[in-house]
């Protein structure tokens, strides 16, 4: 059985604030952090936008693209390290609001930034086993960074949504390789409002050996070398990092560019690789093939290869927004509005 | 907790904007009633639940400056008073604008966000506003 994304759909906020206006609070030069990250700006979550509006929103997108009856969803994961409730799905929510309760599974997943591919491996699983007839898979985050911290200049937020189904897919998930070590790279206990990380130790021992690993697994695995595929999309904390290691393994710019949105919406966490994906689906052509490797912290990546079928002629992408849409009507804010829509004002009643 | 069962309830209308249709006038309403007001006994057994579209034009909009205290963090909005196409009048904020971009007769279309939370350990609400579909022209 030939298991494949049959629809998707993409969120990201309207909202954006600059790495310029964060360094100025904090005495930081934000240019500098800019042009180090290769972040121009981040989005920012509204108060009344979560994980849950966003997972759902992209859920909904999802479902505007297809005709595909919710109540033949048997699955929906929602991967993401921001679930509004520690106990209470955000699955459920989105069950209901696209109306596929409640004859199904939903369950949360949390794999750092790649909870996301996550939830797709599983779909793939189901529904290749014929267990379900179509899955839910969504990554989607309202990413976290201490006020001051690095992480700061570049947590955003945004999701994408993947059905996963056997019949009239847009494109086929021609294989999956997933890599995991225990590397404490990032990592956020129980009750705190912000993550920690290593520094400089998430780079080498863990972003980049994951992703190559990943990679090269995939690569090996599936016989194919960098120049076999249209497009790549890799987990994207910054600008800098997904360049550096398409460099690495082969990718030339041109296969980076459409996916690469780290440098205009910020590291969306669990929803980077999923947006990555979505934009390249907003302009894929039959026939093209997309490398795409996730990574999560603690620390693992997810591969994936994926070809584009010749349904996507014929699948209505007009009839939601693309992930460029999603990237105009935006409204940049200023320091102290960005703290109160995150929660960072302490209020005098709490 | 109180609160919980009964906003639970109302989720279906809150989410998907399930409201119900007279099938003696065909005129519909939104929040469910179980009896249409222009019609009265005649519509007894024919108010059936559906889900509304969810597209509509702003009817009349306002600015709130004073909110309610768990909305403080999104004031000021806007609360507009949607006709959907359906004929419909519903009460919902509107989103992801300034009220300056927004006139009567600005189209929008539902969506779903956080209305509300019982404190930072309650229950959260969602359920649904409207983002409109193009701005005012300049």
């Amino acid at each position: 059985m030939e298991v494949g994304i049959v629809s998707y759909g993409a969120y990201v906020p309207r909202y954006r604030i600059t790495p310029e206006e964060i360094g100025k609070v904090w005495g930081v030069d934000g240019k500098s952090m800019s042009k180090g990250l290769m972040i121009s700006c981040k989005s920012v979550p509204s108060p009344e936008e979560d994980t849950i509006t966003i997972s759902v929103e992209a859920a909904r997108n999802m479902m505007r693209r297809c005709e595909v009856n919710p109540k033949d969803i048997g699955a929906i994961y929602v991967g993401s390290e921001s679930h509004p409730y520690a106990v209470k799905p955000s699955g459920t929510i989105v069950a209901e609001a696209i109306e596929a309760a409640p004859h199904l599974t939903v369950a949360d997943f949390e794999f750092a930034c790649k909870a996301g591919t996550a939830a797709i491996q599983t779909c793939m699983g189901l529904v290749g086993s014929g267990m379900i007839k179509y899955g839910v898979a969504i990554g989607a985050d309202t990413s976290q960074g201490a006020p001051g911290d690095a992480l700061e200049y570049s947590a955003s937020a945004g999701g994408a949504a993947f059905l996963i189904g056997a019949e009239k897919t847009i494109a086929t998930i021609d294989h999956t390789y997933s890599y995991t070590t225990d590397t404490p790279d990032f990592w956020r206990r129980e009750g705190q409002m912000y993550p920690r990380h290593g520094g400089r130790f998430t780079g080498e021992p863990a972003y980049f050996k994951h992703v190559i690993s990943g990679a090269k697994g995939l690569l090996e695995r599936t016989n194919t070398t960098a120049k076999d595929y249209t497009y790549a999309v890799f987990h994207q904390p910054n600008g800098k990092f997904p360049t550096r290691v398409a460099k690495q393994l082969g990718f030339a710019d041109l296969q980076l560019t459409t996916g690469l949105l780290a440098p205009t919406i910020g590291n969306t966490y669990s929803g980077a690789v999923p947006l990555g994906l979505a934009a390249i689906l907003d302009e894929a052509k039959p026939g093209d093939r997309i490398f795409a490797v996730a990574y999560g912290s603690g620390a693992g990546s997810d591969a994936f290869a994926i070809t584009v079928t010749n349904e996507i002629d014929s699948y209505p992408r007009h009839k939601a927004p693309s992930v460029k849409d999603l990237n105009s009507n935006l409204k940049f804010l200023d320091y102290a509005t960005y703290a109160k829509f995150r929660g960072k004002i302490m209020l005098g009643s709490e | 907790m109180a609160t919980a069962p009964r906003f639970w309830r109302e989720n279906p209308s809150r989410y998907n904007l399930v409201g119900v249709e007279c099938h003696n006038c065909g005129r519909h309403f939104f929040p469910p009633r179980s009896i249409c007001p222009v019609c009265h006994r005649k519509s007894v057994g024919k108010m059936e639940k559906v889900k509304l579209k969810g597209e509509g034009k702003i009817f009349s909009l306002t600015e709130v400056q004073e909110s309610p205290e768990e909305i403080s963090m999104q004031k000021p909005y806007v609360l507009a008073m949607v006709e959907l196409v359906e004929g419909a009048r519903v009460s919902g904020q509107v989103i992801d604008c300034d009220a300056c971009d927004l006139e009567i007769g600005t189209p929008v279309r539902v969506t779903l966000r956080k209305l509300s939370e019982e404190g930072p350990s309650g229950i959260i609400h969602y359920g649904y506003k409207f983002v409109p579909l193009k701005e005012k022209a300049p």
